[in-house]
């Protein structure tokens, strides 16, 4: 089965929509019972799904803002004609890391190249 | 096929340590068997937040046996009625159609409660931190038989090793003693070569950091029976045993600084 191109794009930027407005209304129209004033499971248990929006957001971004595939970041506009995962590395051969800057939809992306002096980056065959 | 439960639970509501507590009364229809007793309090939750009412606050984690995380007294027996198997692993199959069952926390003096169904077991952390670690640099797995330990020995470690430090046998006691966990933690080290070095000094030190926190244990035997892990006291003779060879060797003096 071959995978559609050009769909993951498609998919993130829904997502990517559709995450704050679910976060927005999570934080809107929640029932939390109970109290702050002791111990609290339910409050625990929405402070961990309030991460977990930021955490989506930034997931989808990140899938998006990669336009490459590699290893387990499989982006299906792009793929070799084989179905194998077509790397960029002119563009992601680097660390990076998203800095929160308050805004969740707005994430700095602090980058440090990835250099190989030795060993040259070569694409694996398992042919 | 599974049956479907009608219960009434009468829960041991508590805000705080030093809050007064009560029990309350809740109806927990349409219980389906196959859920474990954890499952069949998180529907009950579930209803309870659903009703505006704020959910009964109990602990819980790996909900596989191993982790020694619940903790609850279920119609008075520490982990409910089936023997060797913590609250986690505890069937609503177990119970029948229109029962009440009564849940309450550990009690004992050394466990305040923090809410509702969750206590504070931080005393047995504390008997850990006395004695339950070898000093011995351990390196890299070590190849296999290399230190020859008869299977009897290791047999018998392994069973004390087994305590998941859950404090079962603390609320079970009459006594509210702590013997059998220590003797658990004190047995799996002083039973194998790794753990002689800090043998005699282990014992007294975990011991007496026992009896800083928990009761005297007078025999009785509730422990054994209440432990998930059916840990034999049998261990707590080995640790009384180990104790008094500690106090003629005075390992304590020597290691004073």
């Amino acid at each position: 089965m071959s995978i559609p191109s050009s769909a993951c794009n498609v998919c993130l930027g829904t997502a990517l929509r559709e995450i704050p407005a679910l976060h927005d209304e999570f934080r809107k129209d929640l029932r939390v019972t109970g109290s702050g004033e002791s111990t609290n499971q339910t409050l625990e248990k929405a402070g961990r799904i309030d991460d977990f929006f930021e955490l989506a957001q930034v997931m989808c971004l990140d899938a998006l803002t990669r336009e490459e595939s590699c290893g387990g970041h499989f982006r299906a506009e792009h793929q070799t004609d084989e179905g194998e995962a077509e790397r960029d590395d002119e563009n992601f051969a680097h660390v990076a890391a998203w800095e929160w800057t308050g805004d969740p939809a707005q994430p700095a992306r602090p980058v440090e190249p990835l250099e190989f002096d030795n060993v040259h980056l070569a694409v694996r065959s398992y042919k | 096929m599974s049956r479907e439960l009608n219960l009434t639970l009468k829960v041991w509501r508590q805000d705080g340590p030093d809050a007064p507590g009560r029990f309350d009364t809740i109806a927990a229809p349409g219980i389906n068997d196959e859920m474990s007793f954890l499952e069949m309090l998180d529907l009950v939750n579930e209803r309870l937040i659903n009703e505006g009412k704020e959910a009964i606050v109990f602990d819980h984690d790996c909900r596989e046996g191993i982790c020694g995380t619940c903790s609850l007294m279920i119609n008075g027996q520490a982990h409910g009625p089936q023997r060797g198997t913590a609250t986690c692993q505890l069937h609503m199959r177990k119970f029948a159609d229109g029962d009440t069952i009564v849940i309450e926390p550990w009690r004992a003096a050394a466990f305040p409660i923090i809410k509702d169904l969750m206590v504070d077991r931080a005393p047995l952390d504390r008997i850990v931190e006395a004695g339950g670690f070898i000093t011995a640099d351990t390196g890299g797995a070590p190849d296999a038989n290399l230190i020859p330990i008869p299977k009897p020995v290791a047999d018998s470690a392994m069973d004390a090793a087994a305590c998941i430090g859950c404090g079962a046998c603390v609320a079970a006691c009459p006594n509210s003693a702590a013997q059998l966990f220590t003797s658990a933690k004190v047995g799996h080290l002083n039973l194998l070569p790794q753990g002689q070095a800090e043998r005699h000094q282990r014992v007294e030190a975990m011991v007496d950091t026992m009896e800083e926190f928990f009761g005297s244990c007078t025999n009785h035997g509730e422990c054994e029976e209440a432990c998930p892990k059916e840990i034999s006291i049998d261990f707590i003779a080995l640790m009384n045993k180990d104790y008094l060879a500690a106090k003629f060797k005075n390992r304590k003096l020597l290691s004073r600084k």
